[in-house]
């Protein structure tokens, strides 16, 4: 699995650091996603996917297969 | 009366009605979970799936074409494996027999039926007679508003609340004149409290939006057919090029009379999100009972949408799953970003937590009789994400002693 985030498109409701905090971290400035495991582990990656689910910005992007 | 059992078995077909952000992710949600039976998405608009908080914004100045507001790629939305059915809105829905009738005339049946249709936006008396009157609800409202504010000097935006307030900014970021007028006496004060209010009041103020606050607008006038102005109640007239109106919507449940669901403020579910056996709403229409509030709620925000869709999907699938959030929305207005979690209301004490509001930079929180129901972001979000945890008692269910 690897991650993508839209830096543009976050809105920084921070949900995604609430689902999977060891994947997603927010800027302290301006609240913006930060990335912080591209390729998380297999144990993350059904967390990542509700992340993916419910960025009411739609701002995460997952690619490949598992 | 006791609600019904939940079926165990998993349906064999899902019909999904509403294929905007919720009507997507349960779709999404049903095949994460390994639903492997028919799914299919009835849509009345002609687009794929798209996102409507960039309308008011992104679209509206033009900084991105519609497509950009594409939830999924093409191939994504071929991997789904579900069937499409865009451009042809539900007319009818038969509950008992979980059957729906479409404007082309389709009749669509199956084990489960999920109904995301959403809202639709009040109009004025006479708006759909006058070009250059506009509502803003969809991808094309939009692009029709864009279009109008290449050559209207003057913008009339009726209505305070976060609709009107975001498109009177964008506006005004194209360098229109824009007037805001509103029955209430500060900008965004019945969501956000007198304190924001007051200060979002005085952010389009600065930015030299002209304000008639606490006014009703009376009519529309027009000549030859185009929008002229607006006259208020107090016979002041606001002469326009363009006008929108954004009052407020209502849940898109037009069609479900008869249907044998209960409509009240929108249709009316269990906890749950069930309306009826094998029929389960979610989003905007969706009127559910909160267990962690005690309460009926209905929520208008994109975040709602795509959170109820998990807990649809789920129970869809056998799970047993009260729908508890903590609701939260956004606001991007000029260069202040605001995260509204919880209930901001007019009768809370607002307490500013960090931050300052001189400084332009603040968390508040709000308490009402004691307990703490809101937690407000003023280019601040993830400080008050880490305040949003103040929140819980007052969202979570089962508090033993109470």
């Amino acid at each position: 699995m690897k991650v993508t985030v839209d830096e543009e498109k976050c809105c920084g409701a921070g949900q995604c650091v609430l689902i999977a905090p060891e994947v997603f971290d927010q800027r302290d400035d301006d609240g913006i996603v930060i990335l912080l495991e591209a390729e998380p582990g297999e144990e993350q990656h059904a967390a990542v996917r509700e992340a993916a689910a419910v960025c009411p910005a739609a701002a995460i992007e997952l690619t490949g297969r598992d | 009366m006791a609600p019904p059992t939940p079926e165990v078995t998993h349906p064999e077909d899902v019909l999904i009605v509403g294929a905007s952000a919720g009507g997507l992710a349960v779709a999404e949600a049903l095949r994460r979970k390994g639903y492997r039976g028919r799914l299919t998405v009835v849509g009345a608009e002609p687009h794929p799936p798209y996102d409507r908080p960039p309308l008011s914004k992104q679209v509206l100045s033009g900084a991105w074409e519609g497509e950009r507001t594409h939830l999924r790629s093409r191939d994504d939305l071929d991997r789904l494996e579900a069937e499409f059915v865009l451009g042809d809105p539900a007319t009818g829905l038969d509950a008992a027999a979980r059957e729906v009738r479409t404007a082309s005339g389709r009749v669509l049946r199956a084990d489960a039926v999920v109904l995301a249709t959403g809202l639709t936006a009040l109009r004025l008396p006479g708006q759909d007679d006058l070009a250059g009157v506009h509502v803003l609800r969809t991808l094309d409202d939009a692009l029709a508003l864009r279009r109008d504010l290449t050559t209207a000097d003057e913008l009339v935006v009726v209505g305070e609340g976060v609709l009107g307030a975001e498109i009177a900014a964008t506006a005004r970021g194209l360098g229109t004149g824009v007037t805001l007028a509103g029955l209430g006496d500060a900008v965004m004060g019945d969501h956000l409290g007198g304190l924001v209010g007051g200060m979002l009041t005085r952010l389009h103020a600065g930015r030299g939006v002209r304000l008639r606050l606490g006014v009703a607008a009376r009519s529309l006038t027009g000549e030859d057919g185009r929008v002229t102005g607006v006259l208020l109640a107090s016979g002041e007239w606001l002469p326009a090029g363009a006008v929108v109106v954004a009052t407020g919507s209502r849940p898109a449940v037009g069609w479900l009379a008869g249907s044998g669901l209960t409509l009240g403020d929108g249709v009316e579910c269990d906890a749950r999100c069930r309306a009826a056996d094998g029929v389960y709403a979610l989003g905007d229409i969706a009127s559910w009972h909160h267990e962690g509030l005690g309460r009926r709620l209905r929520l208008e925000n994109r975040t709602n949408a795509v959170e109820q869709a998990q807990v649809v999907a789920a129970n869809l699938l056998g799970e047993d799953r009260p729908y508890v959030p903590v609701p939260y929305f956004w606001t991007d207005q000029y260069d202040v970003k605001i995260q509204a979690h919880g209930f901001l209301t007019r009768d809370a004490q607002v307490d500013v937590v960090e931050g300052a509001p001189e400084e332009n930079r603040f968390v508040a929180r709000y308490t009402v009789g004691g307990q703490v129901t809101g937690v407000l972001g003023w280019n601040m979000a993830k400080a008050a994400r880490l305040h949003r945890r103040s929140l819980a008692e007052a969202f979570t269910p089962e508090k033993p002693h109470a």
